[in-house]
């Protein structure tokens, strides 16, 4: 878990420095110079892939545009740009998933949690917004103006009839109001995070225990929220999503454009944002604390705060992906918190490689993408004469085995692809070098003393 | 360099009889630890001043180490106190991270750096500077703290490695850069376990020019067991056995007891 993921260029000046590996005795006498212009520095996520993937963005979404059905074209369908500002709001998930986890080393398997509630909390405005409008076009008819509370009680029985109740529960109290709707997406998933962090770090829970703690939080959200009488509709959810109220004319066409660009922006944003944060000191910090927590508290950091900070910061912005997401999807359940959730939202993170923004996304959309190809039936099926591999049934066992696979064989998952691409020679620091591995022989101290004149 | 280690010797012996080192930085007084039945400390009271060097030594298991865990709060006594600076703040009932912001800095006996991190990622980390989650966010270097860190890397020679991993240091770099990072902190007192092992000659008796220095301000706290490495450090001694002190003075009057020559050196 110590690779570094950002040792991508080349580690060493290499040429004559050589020969100075050996010991700090000579004092640096004069020897101070600058840094050769290329060299990456271990600075988190440096500059350019932070342009790349912005750039890269805009051109995607520019494509998507002109080839929907909003803009005339219809190359591609409107349930797949629906798709597609879904994993975009996977994708912002991911990349809080590897600040959390891939640069402060919290495994957090909650955060799928925060993504719902912020779902919950979106879907609770639309609900109420688009009943209400339902309930005042039926209610237009009669000759006696409805009162405040029938209309109240019609909007109850409304949407609770289905679990055999008719009163809003308090907590849709706020439901009335996009603004106040809105400002729970932050709140809730915020305020939880706050106060299970805080309860978590301030005892030094850490490692697979903490782990096991954010997968009870999650279980126990879950299983509440499967209750009829939880106020959130029980195991039905909150459908109806993807009606918009105020738009009951737009077509799903331009909705589903709209909620994509929407995505894209909120994306891009949190790259931004996480990408700020992992850079420079903060960034320093928080991997310290990821590769030793005590050695960072004994500089005099207040680790459980750095953590708290991390945590419910990523909750927030959790959050605010699945308010844009629960719209797209049109439907929200309480299984949609489960575990397993957060469970694959983690496998996203290490297939995509963890530890850098970009391959957390990578991995959120191409794991999410091929999943929703091979579950949807998309995959041909596999015949091998004697059994006929259907994808639907075994694209879990797949999924499991390339989690698997990359965890043995390719920790840096697929973002270390990229290595590849940039690395640039590196000096070979093995073999017979001297007293130390990378350290040059003292006969080859002449020609070190010509390659540096 | 070679001017100071020549005329310090006496100078520093003549002080050490002459006056106690200057107020008292650190007292611990009467704290016991037991590791499942195992008293690792035992009645044990020292007091450092500021400024003043002192080295610790004593046989292995004698307590050197756990007196330095709890100093610094990663160990939490049974009994006894442990009082710091001129407000006597109780460190027994400070965090770690609290421990260090009040002026405690600490090298571990194993060299422990960021490996991951490049020299000048780790230097910058333990630059004084504030600590909390907002300020470091909202942290931008200004010229003072790249000019600080260009010289502790000179101080410590690694002023050419500044953006090599860490991890690819030598042991005897690591060890440097982690009392490059001691310094940086500016502590008041300074808790250096072990810094000799894993160095040259050469190296070591830079790194004891370097405690020197920086004794003359604050206070230093050395565990060591290579002897003539303390010999040259000429300061006072406290000699540890079975976790309580021995015998206390200079490095001459403790090697001259009989005691300390049955427990430590005899062997």
């Amino acid at each position: 878990m110590t690779d570094t993921p950002h040792s991508l260029g080349r580690k060493y000046p290499g040429g004559g420095r050589h020969g100075r590996a050996i010991g700090p005795s000579d004092n640096g006498d004069g020897e101070a110079a600058p840094p050769p212009a290329g060299r990456r520095a271990d600075h988190g996520e440096t500059g350019k892939p932070k342009y790349w993937v912005l750039g890269l963005l805009f051109l995607f979404c520019f494509a998507v545009t002109i080839m929907s059905e909003a803009a005339g074209t219809g190359t591609i369908s409107t349930s797949f740009v629906k798709t597609l500002g879904k994993t975009l709001c996977l994708c912002l998930a991911a990349i809080a998933m590897d600040v959390v986890w891939g640069y402060t080393g919290i495994l957090s398997l909650g955060h799928m949690a925060f993504f719902g509630l912020g779902g919950y909390m979106i879907g609770q405005w639309l609900m109420y917004a688009r009943t209400e409008a339902i309930v005042l076009e039926n209610l237009a008819s009669q000759p006696i103006p409805a009162t405040p509370q029938e209309i109240q009680n019609a909007i109850g029985s409304q949407i609770f009839g289905v679990v055999g109740s008719s009163d809003l529960p308090p907590i849709w109290g706020f439901a009335h109001s996009l603004t106040l709707q809105l400002a729970l997406v932050v709140l809730v998933p915020g305020l939880l995070a706050l106060v299970f962090g805080w309860l978590a770090f301030r005892s030094r829970v850490t490692g697979v225990y903490l782990s096991i703690l954010t997968q009870a939080m999650t279980l126990a959200l879950s299983l509440y929220l499967f209750q009829n009488d939880s106020g959130l509709r029980g195991n039905n959810g909150l459908s109806g999503l993807q009606n918009i109220p105020g738009h009951e004319q737009t077509s799903q066409a331009v909705i589903s454009l709209a909620f994509f660009w929407a995505s894209a922006l909120a994306f891009a944003a949190g790259y931004l944002l996480f990408s700020w944060i992992v850079s420079g000191k903060m960034g320093s910090v928080i991997r310290g604390i990821r590769d030793n927590e005590s050695r960072v508290r004994f500089l005099g950091y207040p680790v459980e705060g750095f953590k708290l900070f991390v945590f419910t910061l990523t909750a927030v912005v959790c959050g605010l992906a699945g308010a844009l997401y629960y719209p797209q999807a049109g439907i929200i359940n309480p299984a949609e918190i489960a575990p397993i959730a957060s469970i694959y939202l983690a496998v996203w993170v290490a297939i995509g490689g963890r530890g850098r923004l970009y391959g957390a996304a990578i991995g959120a959309a191409f794991v999410s993408l091929l999943s929703s190809w091979f579950t949807g039936g998309g995959a041909p099926p596999l015949d091998l004469g004697f059994y006929r591999i259907l994808w639907t049934d075994w694209w879990l066992v797949l999924l499991g085995l390339s989690f698997v696979l990359v965890t043995l064989f390719a920790p840096k998952g697929i973002g270390g692809l990229f290595d590849f691409l940039v690395r640039k020679p590196e000096a070979d620091r093995e073999g017979d070098y001297g007293p130390d591995a990378g350290s040059r022989r003292a006969e080859e101290g002449p020609e070190d003393e010509e390659a540096r004149t | 360099m070679t001017a100071l280690t020549e005329s310090e010797p006496r100078s520093h012996e003549r002080g050490e009889r002459a006056r106690r080192p200057g107020a008292t930085l650190l007292e611990v007084s009467g704290v016991s630890v037991t590791f499942d039945g195992f008293r690792a400390i035992n009645n044990l009271s020292i007091s450092i001043g500021e400024p003043e060097l002192r080295a610790i030594i004593g046989p292995n298991g004698a307590g050197k180490t756990t007196f330095m865990d709890i100093v610094t709060g990663k160990t939490r006594p049974d009994e006894g106190r442990v009082l710091w600076g001129e407000k006597s703040l109780n460190l027994l009932k400070m965090s770690e991270s609290e421990i260090a912001r009040a002026g405690i800095g600490r090298k571990f006996q194993k060299p422990t750096v960021f490996e991951a991190q490049t020299v000048r990622a780790n230097l910058a980390m333990a630059l004084k500077a504030p600590r909390s989650p907002f300020d470091v966010l909202f942290f931008r270097p200004g010229p003072d703290v790249a000019a600080r860190i260009s010289e502790l890397a000179a101080e410590i020679g690694l002023a050419g490695e500044l953006d090599r991993l860490s991890g690819e240091l030598s042991h005897g770099q690591k060890q440097w850069l982690e009392i490059g990072m001691l310094l940086a902190q500016d502590p008041r007192l300074l808790l250096v376990d072990e810094p000799a092992a894993g160095m040259t000659p050469a190296e070591r008796e830079h790194t004891t020019d370097l405690l020197k220095r920086a004794a003359e301000k604050h206070a230093v706290v050395v565990v060591e067991h290579d002897m003539e490495f303390v010999r040259r450090l000429e300061c006072r001694v406290t000699v540890l056995h079975e976790g309580s002190v021995l015998a206390e003075g200079s490095l001459d009057h403790v090697t001259r007891d009989q005691r300390v020559i049955d427990v430590y050196l005899g062997r």
